[in-house]
């Protein structure tokens, strides 16, 4: 727990030195094309960028301790109000995509183990296959073409409609917020704006819960208490579905914790496709303007949330393991 | 001779398929077992011992495992026809099973009481006695009255403080006391067979007996017949009142124990005597067999033993020996039984 603040540190370090190093004028793209470049300089010495990249560095960092995250050069507004205002809508796009993917994955893993080289195994194969060969990006295409256009069941983008009023903010996740303000019509306008982003989001690592848990349960049946089980009159259903998936699961959390990090950075592309107000449309609109402040923001948001969901893994393998408990 | 036997395996033919073809892993067993029986079943691995306990509770995987013939009569019905749901309804009620290794057997990520309790559910579904609760009882009340059940067989088995102990681990529990679970968890059902495949061999000496004397009066108290797999002749010294010695997935000799040790008939089992290392013997005068077990994929046409044995002739050669009868339920499956032939 304690490496966290050095890799953090770390990360600072190196977005910051990229944001300085990439060719291109970020001050003089913010002041607009017809800067003169005095007022440039002004610009440059409003936020401070005229200084050494050295006491730049040691003020951002300064600031950070206080919770400053910086400001943009080209909203003006505070790094920290964006972060606070899009990191739920990427949170609850993460843990939506994860709750199919581990609610869908695990189950289908243990049956495709139980019922291997037979029609559930090889139906749980092709559709891995084409899960993990297909991009986010396309396939959130794809949805938004067939249930967007053709059927016209789901709405093609957006978190929620503009014109209505959205729940009162308690969480920051709508569906949540709906539920709180017992507003079920919401609820359902916030499940069907995230039901295909999610969807996007959720086949990789859903097809690699579901190969995972695959392996981890045919070894787990391998096992000699599983024989035990069998011999002493149990069932079938009762070994498989409490006895070996406990086991089975514990080697599948790794793949959970990873996934989610990775799903973390991953929201840029179907955060844009489906106009999802995230992190990673944040930071898509950030990077194309070099405006280095949201992006490092982003960075160590992204990073902690990261570490964070490891910790919670470590102490999953303790609930699932009493022998990790113990030791 | 009144009560008909327990178990009664009549010339049971397995074969096992492997990368380099099929091979005859048992070729014709006979072992019948009545109640208040311990049959001590011994051979060296690879002899087919654990295949034919495994055999009994239909726990042999197949493919690759094929039964090519002969029956294995439990009360009276063949375990060979029953289907998976008929022998789960004999698996841990009728028949129990304990098996060689206590730390690879129970499930690590649950508490024993958990184990325990759901194969006392399992059983209680098919002898409503176990719990003694009735059958309409809630699931909670059945759950409780499982746990009742499980703290006295814990302590059945001796595990002092069972009421605390069984909401352990198994990793917090000795090697030998996992084996007491273990017999605990066999026994919970009350079967009328207990099927115990090396149940000692992983322990320490010192804990070995301790563990055969808790099976001897197990045996005696709830009336089982009991098959001990081993491949220790001390062990079935001490626990057994009858053996069977196993050779290349063949019984070559078998009987009581006292009439067995103090007179072996079959040349394999006089072998496998004098390779007992004594007390009196010195440093390099241990004596083995020479020469290998059989190839099973070929396995040979006569005497499975025949190419390993001093006194085999042609005769041995030319088709498998049947059981002769010594006196007394002592049988051997050679053509020159006794201990007359010893000098050659």
């Amino acid at each position: 727990m304690l490496l966290t603040i050095p890799v953090l540190l770390g990360l600072t370090v190196l977005v910051f030195a990229i944001g300085r190093l990439l060719p291109g004028d970020p001050v003089a793209l913010a002041a607009g094309p017809n800067a003169t470049p005095a007022e440039i300089a002004a610009y440059a010495r409003e936020f401070g960028l005229d200084r050494p990249v050295w006491v730049q560095y040691t003020s951002y960092l300064t600031g950070l301790l206080g919770g400053n995250f910086g400001v943009s050069i080209f909203t003006r507004r505070p790094v920290i109000e964006d972060l606070i205002a899009y990191t739920p809508a990427t949170l609850e796009l993460v843990f939506a995509a994860m709750a199919l993917a581990v609610l869908i994955g695990i189950p289908a893993g243990l049956a495709a183990a139980v019922y291997r080289d037979r029609w559930p195994d090889y139906l749980s194969r092709v559709a891995a296959l084409g899960a993990i060969s297909m991009p986010r990006f396309f396939l959130g295409l794809l949805l938004q073409l067939a249930f967007a256009m053709w059927l016209g069941w789901l709405p093609l983008g957006g978190r929620f409609p503009l014109t209505d009023d959205p729940p009162r903010l308690v969480t920051g996740f709508l569906t949540v917020d709906a539920l709180i303000a017992q507003d079920l019509s919401a609820f359902w306008t916030a499940c069907r704006h995230l039901a295909m982003p999610a969807i996007a989001m959720s086949l990789s690592p859903l097809a690699t819960i579901m190969r995972m848990m695959r392996a981890s349960t045919l070894e787990v049946m391998q096992q000699d208490y599983v024989m035990t089980e069998r011999a002493l009159g149990l069932s079938q259903r009762l070994i498989v579905t409490k006895y070996v998936a406990r086991n089975a699961i514990s080697a599948t959390l790794t793949v959970i914790g990873l996934y989610f990090g990775w799903l973390l950075g991953g929201t840029v592309l179907v955060e844009t496709i489906f106009d999802w107000p995230g992190l990673g449309l944040y930071a898509t609109k950030a990077v194309v303007t070099q405006d280095f402040m949201p992006v490092i923001g982003v960075t160590l948001i992204i990073g902690t949330l990261f570490v964070c969901a490891n910790l919670v893994v470590d102490v999953l393998y303790g609930v699932i393991n009493p022998k990790v408990r113990t030791e | 001779m009144t009560e008909p036997p327990l178990l009664d395996i009549r010339d049971l033919h397995l074969s096992m398929t492997s990368f380099d073809g099929e091979a005859h892993v048992l070729a014709g067993v006979n072992l019948s077992v009545r109640r208040n029986e311990v049959w001590g079943v011994v051979g060296e691995t690879g002899c087919g011992k654990s295949l034919t306990g495994l055999s009994i509770s239909r726990l042999v995987p197949s493919p690759p495992a094929r039964y090519l013939g002969g029956e294995i009569l439990f009360d009276g019905r063949d375990l060979l026809s029953l289907d998976e749901a008929g022998m789960r309804n004999l698996r841990g009620h009728r028949i129990g099973m304990i098996f060689q290794d206590p730390t690879t057997n129970l499930n690590p990520a649950f508490r024993i009481g958990e184990q325990l309790v759901d194969v006392a559910l399992a059983a209680d579904r098919r002898n409503p006695d176990i719990l003694g609760v009735a059958a309409r009882a809630g699931w909670r009340t059945r759950r409780r009255a499982a746990r009742d059940v499980a703290v006295r067989t814990l302590a059945e088995v001796g595990i002092t403080d069972a009421a605390e102990r069984i909401d352990a681990y198994p990793h917090e529990f000795s090697g030998g006391m996992r084996q007491r679970v273990l017999i605990a968890m066999a026994l919970i059902g009350r079967p009328d067979l207990l099927i115990a495949d090396e149940p000692t061999t992983a322990l320490d000496v010192s804990v070995q007996s301790q563990i055969l004397a808790l099976l001897a009066g197990m045996v005696r108290d709830h009336a089982m017949g009991v098959i001990l797999i081993t491949h220790n002749l001390g062990v079935v010294a001490k626990a057994c009142s009858h053996v069977a010695v196993m050779y290349a997935g063949v019984i070559v000799e078998s009987g009581p124990v006292a009439a067995l040790l103090r007179k072996p008939s079959h040349p394999y089992t006089r072998a496998l005597m004098a390779s007992i290392p004594t007390s009196g013997v010195r440093r390099g005068e241990l004596k083995g067999l020479p020469g290998q077990v059989p190839n099973l994929i070929k396995p040979p046409r006569g005497c499975r033993f025949a190419p390993r044995c001093a006194q085999a002739a042609e005769a041995c050669r030319a088709g498998p020996p049947q059981p002769v009868d010594l006196g007394g339920g002592h049988m051997a499956a050679c053509l020159k039984p006794g201990p007359a032939a010893e000098a050659a």
